[in-house]
């Protein structure tokens, strides 16, 4: 805290604006005291109550036949069949990370994984989507090494595999890595524990389970500790959240043991806000009030102060809403698994949040108030002057550049490298329904005790965004539909996480609004709703905002694993087809921005009834089972997506491109809604048929077989060295090798 | 019929109990779930100490498990000859209660590693190895941060002079090199065995490679072995 501000109202400095504390001023009738300030602050901060960007959230497509719940929960859930619900959402953990990248790439797996629980499901996945600085840098290498540790340093401990995600760099990211995490769970239909299926009444207890609250993770409202405000606090320091993935893993199975044991009316996480929010959000969804008693929570430090309990974001804790008569079942599941439990508050009728501490009340407000009553803006938007410079769009620029090479080059870019030296510090295989990792398209998690793939992908498009953020967005839709399409499975649903700079920004309004808009366009037309997500705003540093980064994450069904189509061509002798059409379209491509240097002109244009009819297509060709293989052809184009798939199980190809467009075109543009198939050639006519069905076009460009990756008169190399280009870039960016 | 019955220990922070499980009954076996709690091994042919971090392995891995009420049970069955195996955190913890000699550490990478891996049977003659033979290669993943397997010179002698080795990280022709220890143990050994054989401790997850849905198969040989000799133990 600077010194000049300790002459600002204690409401502007937890962060409130004058105009909102007047209207908490007109909601009690009086001026709010300074543990009520604190309370309404982080429940109205922008990360609890989505001022900014909730009036344009509701613009997005939320409903449909297979959504169970929505968004607003603490995830958001779909039903594939025979009484099993899937849960899953994504959240950001990016500014932690940025400055303690182990802890805060941790304590962000923790959070998504309670986030499920609190829903009744067993996480059974987890998906790490993350975009770094260059690692030519050494603190983006610092930064890169400590959040992949710290997210197999937690996610290994607690028992759910992590299958996938990816890994992305972009200069603008440097300051501020965009650090998201998607949890997948499982439940049956029943158990999903949410407002709609439970309404405790007045007298039912809320019980806080697993860790001591501490001083940690109070850093947002860090003016509180060190003004003055009550005696005793001048020591009161705010700390990095650490976690205990040890009693997150015990927090886990005691609480899956008390929903199936049907001990619980609620059951929340305690993630932002702490018990300001868990307590009030649950009063608040049962119509109630709740009377809170701060001497009963477990301290791990002596001395602390009501607003420091209220706004503690300790790690690993639960609150469940029991029934006075269940309280001794509930305490006997948690003493068993370990851990400490104590009520907390009752749930008392009108609906009034009363804080007691040392006997005394110390706040008295209404719950709805803090949950429902942040108040919502439509902040200025205004796209940048200027529209893109056309004339530096890549696609007209000429090359003379060797192909072969530039292949090899692409295949090194960090973007595109094989990102085993990350994942393989991941257990993915925990749990034993793995079907596909993380080196597929999207991975594939067998549904325990079924033969149903639950196929999971997440993907972002950055330079796109950073060109044109609708198309950004709509693209990152595209693909994460895509990626789960080539495995077999119809995509379902998605979960988003909207990454962006300060929203105060009018062009960055712009980017949100224009992301949310290429979102709820494609989502429209492939009939997958937006279960839910999470915005994560302010990422930027002087004034220069993070590429505008939705996130996508992708939900997708496949009826019988054993279905499932491998990304990699299979073996020799298979019939390669190229599906969907390829245009002169370098603008924001990886090949523009890895060989040339440039992030500019138009992305690739969108067909979104083309991208669909290749979906259906693809879901079609799996159930008749024509397909030996299929991946999607995105970054680096289709000579990267050739290249990846001969790289996969070291199987080479001989392809002929009968094209007018320039070489370096033809092989490298981006254009969407492609991908390249293999087939026994007994299937052929069988995929051919399929395709004009659906409208899509095939090319039949040549086939597999032999050690070498040839594509006639433009590239000859053994695969074994497009191998060692992909795997090799990334160990020797950290000097490894 | 109903196969042998193969208990698997469930400590707080165990994470691999339940797929023990699911592999033991996929090979034809029964498994009964046991807990860290009870000092009651409920009849088991076999017991099975899972993978995972028990109790957080905030100390030192297996530390704090050996002292679980159960461990007292499965020290007395295995010295009456009883079948014991460790996997990963069950071979730490096995380590730790004296029943295998030498220690884990930290991989030599520092790093946590999950990979596939080939394995060379060293012997026959325990109870995860009856049914295959010395010099056959198997592949089983991988998963640990701590997996690189030390002992005193005098332990080394006594392991290796005495048939102790049961798997060695090789390459995939079964070849003993330094580029296929994925984690710096000593003589590329991941997984060693008593004197009598009925208790064996390794790195690898069998129980990982049983299902060819989800992975290789090199696990499968070696529940056959271990179900066959609990079969016979009884």
């Amino acid at each position: 805290m600077n010194h000049a501000g300790d002459d600002e109202p204690l409401h502007r400095r937890l962060g409130l604006t004058d105009d909102e504390h007047a209207r908490i001023a007109v909601t009690l009738g009086r001026d709010p005291n300074p543990t009520e300030l604190a309370m309404y602050s982080v429940m109205w901060s922008e990360h609890c109550s989505y001022k900014s960007s909730k009036r344009h959230l509701r613009t997005l497509p939320t409903e449909g036949p297979a959504v169970l719940v929505g968004p607003g929960q603490d995830a958001g859930a779909v039903d594939v069949g025979d009484g099993t619900a899937v849960v899953f959402k994504i959240e950001s953990h990016s500014h932690p990370s940025a400055i303690e990248p182990y802890q805060g790439a941790a304590t962000g797996v923790g959070g998504i994984v309670r986030d499920i629980v609190a829903m009744g499901a067993r996480p059974v996945a987890l998906l790490d989507p993350l975009v770094f600085g260059p690692l030519t840098d050494e603190r983006n290498r610092w930064l890169f090494q400590g959040v992949i540790a710290g997210i197999g340093g937690y996610g290994n401990c607690i028992g759910v595999p992590t299958v996938g995600g990816e890994i992305r760099f972009a200069e603008a990211h440097t300051a501020n890595p965009t650090i998201d995490v998607l949890c997948v769970g499982v439940a049956d239909a029943d158990d999903l524990v949410t407002a709609q299926s439970r309404s405790p009444a007045a007298g039912s207890l809320m019980v806080l389970y697993g860790a001591a609250t501490g001083r940690d993770g109070i850093g947002g409202v860090s003016v509180l500790a060190s003004a003055t405000i009550e005696e005793g606090s001048a020591t009161s320091r705010p700390s990095v959240q650490i976690g205990d993935p040890f009693g997150e893993k015990l927090l886990i199975e005691a609480s899956l043991e008390l929903i199936s044991a049907g001990l619980l009316e609620g059951l929340q996480d305690l993630g932002g806000a702490g018990i300001t929010c868990a307590v009030s959000e649950s009063a608040s969804r049962a119509g109630l009030g709740a009377a809170l008693d701060l001497d009963a929570v477990p301290l791990r430090q002596p001395g602390m102060e009501a607003f420091e309990i209220l706004i503690s974001e300790s790690q690993e804790r639960m609150l469940a809403v029991v029934e006075p008569a269940k309280l001794d079942a509930v305490r006997a599941v948690c003493e068993r698994w370990g851990l400490r439990t104590a009520v907390v508050a009752e749930m008392t009728e009108g609906g009034a949040l009363t804080v007691r501490r040392n006997g005394e009340v110390v706040a008295d407000v209404p719950a709805t108030s803090l949950t429902d009553d942040a108040p919502e803006y439509d902040r200025p938007s205004a796209a940048p002057a200027g529209d893109g410079d056309v004339a530096e769009d890549p696609t007209f620029a000429a090359f003379d550049g060797d192909l072969t090479e530039t292949l090899l080059a692409l295949l090194a870019s960090p973007d595109i490298a094989s990102k085993r030296w990350a994942y393989e510090q991941y257990d993915r295989l925990v749990q034993g329904n793995t079907i596909a990792g993380p080196d597929s398209d999207a991975a594939v998690v067998r549904i325990d005790g079924s033969l149903k793939g639950l196929a999971v992908s997440t993907d972002s498009k950055g330079r796109f965004g950073a060109l044109d953020p609708y198309l950004g967005a709509a693209h990152a839709v595209a693909e994460a539909a895509r990626n789960v399409a080539v495995t077999g499975a119809v995509p379902l649903a998605i979960t988003n996480c909207l990454n962006l700079g300060n929203p105060e920004r009018p062009e960055v309004m712009w980017q949100l609004t224009e992301s949310i808009r290429g979102i709820a366009d494609a989502c429209r037309a492939f009939e997958t709703p937006v279960t839910g997500g999470n915005v994560s705003l302010y990422n930027e540093s002087g004034g220069s905002a993070i590429w505008p980064t939705p996130v996508i994450g992708m939900i997708g069904v496949l009826a019988d694993h054993r279905l499932r189509i491998p990304g990699a061509f299979p073996g020799p002798g298979l019939a390669i087809y190229l599906l969907g059409e390829t245009f002169a379209e370098l603008g924001g491509t990886s090949f523009a921005d890895a060989i040339l240097g440039l992030v500019a002109g138009r992305p690739p244009a969108l067909d979104l009834a083309k991208e669909r009819a290749l979906q259906r297509m693809l879901a079609a060709a799996t159930s008749e089972t024509v397909l030996a293989s299929a991946h999607d052809c995105g970054d680096g184009g289709l000579a990267v997506a050739l290249a990846e798939a001969a790289i996969g199980a070291r199987n080479g190809f001989a392809v002929v491109l009968a094209t007018d467009l320039p070489p370096h075109v033809t092989l490298f543009s981006e254009s969407a809604s492609r991908a390249v198939v293999s087939v026994d050639p007994a299937d052929e006519d069988r995929l051919v048929a399929l395709a004009a069905e659906h409208g899509v076009r095939a090319a039949r460009i040549g086939e597999t077989g032999g050690p070498r990756a040839l594509l006639e008169g433009l590239i000859d190399v053994p695969v074994r060295d497009l191998a060692g280009a992909w795997e090799d870039a990334i160990p020797r960016l950290l000097g490894e090798s | 019929m109903i196969g042998p019955r193969i208990g698997v220990v469930t400590f707080p922070g165990s994470l691999d109990d339940r797929d023990a499980l699911r592999a033991v009954g996929q090979m034809g076996g029964e498994g009964v779930p046991l807990w860290h709690a009870d000092a009651d091994l409920r009849g088991v042919d076999a017991v099975i100490l899972p993978g995972g971090f028990s109790y957080g392995d905030y100390l030192r891995c297996g530390a704090i498990a050996r002292f679980a009420s159960v461990m007292d049970q499965v020290v007395a069955f295995a010295d009456h000859g009883g079948p014991v195996v460790g996997i990963c955190n069950g071979f730490q913890v096995l380590c730790e209660a004296g029943l295998l000699p030498g220690a884990l550490i930290r991989n030599r990478s520092l790093r946590f590693v999950c990979r596939n891996v080939w394995l060379r049977i060293e012997t026959s003659q325990t109870c995860l190895t009856s049914a295959l033979t010395p010099g056959e290669t198997v592949q089983i993943p991988i998963k640990h941060g701590e997996g690189q397997w030390v002992a005193t010179r005098e332990q080394l002698d006594l392991v290796e002079g005495d048939g102790r080795v049961v798997f060695r990280y090789v390459s995939p022709a079964g070849i003993v090199d330094d580029a296929h220890n994925p984690n710096g143990a000593t003589n590329n050994i991941a997984g060693i065995r008593n004197a009598a054989g009925n208790v064996v401790g390794l790195m690898p997850h069998p129980e990982h490679a049983v299902d060819p849905d989800v992975g290789p198969e090199g696990g499968q040989p070696l529940f056959a072995s271990l179900l066959h000799t609990a079969g016979v133990t009884v």
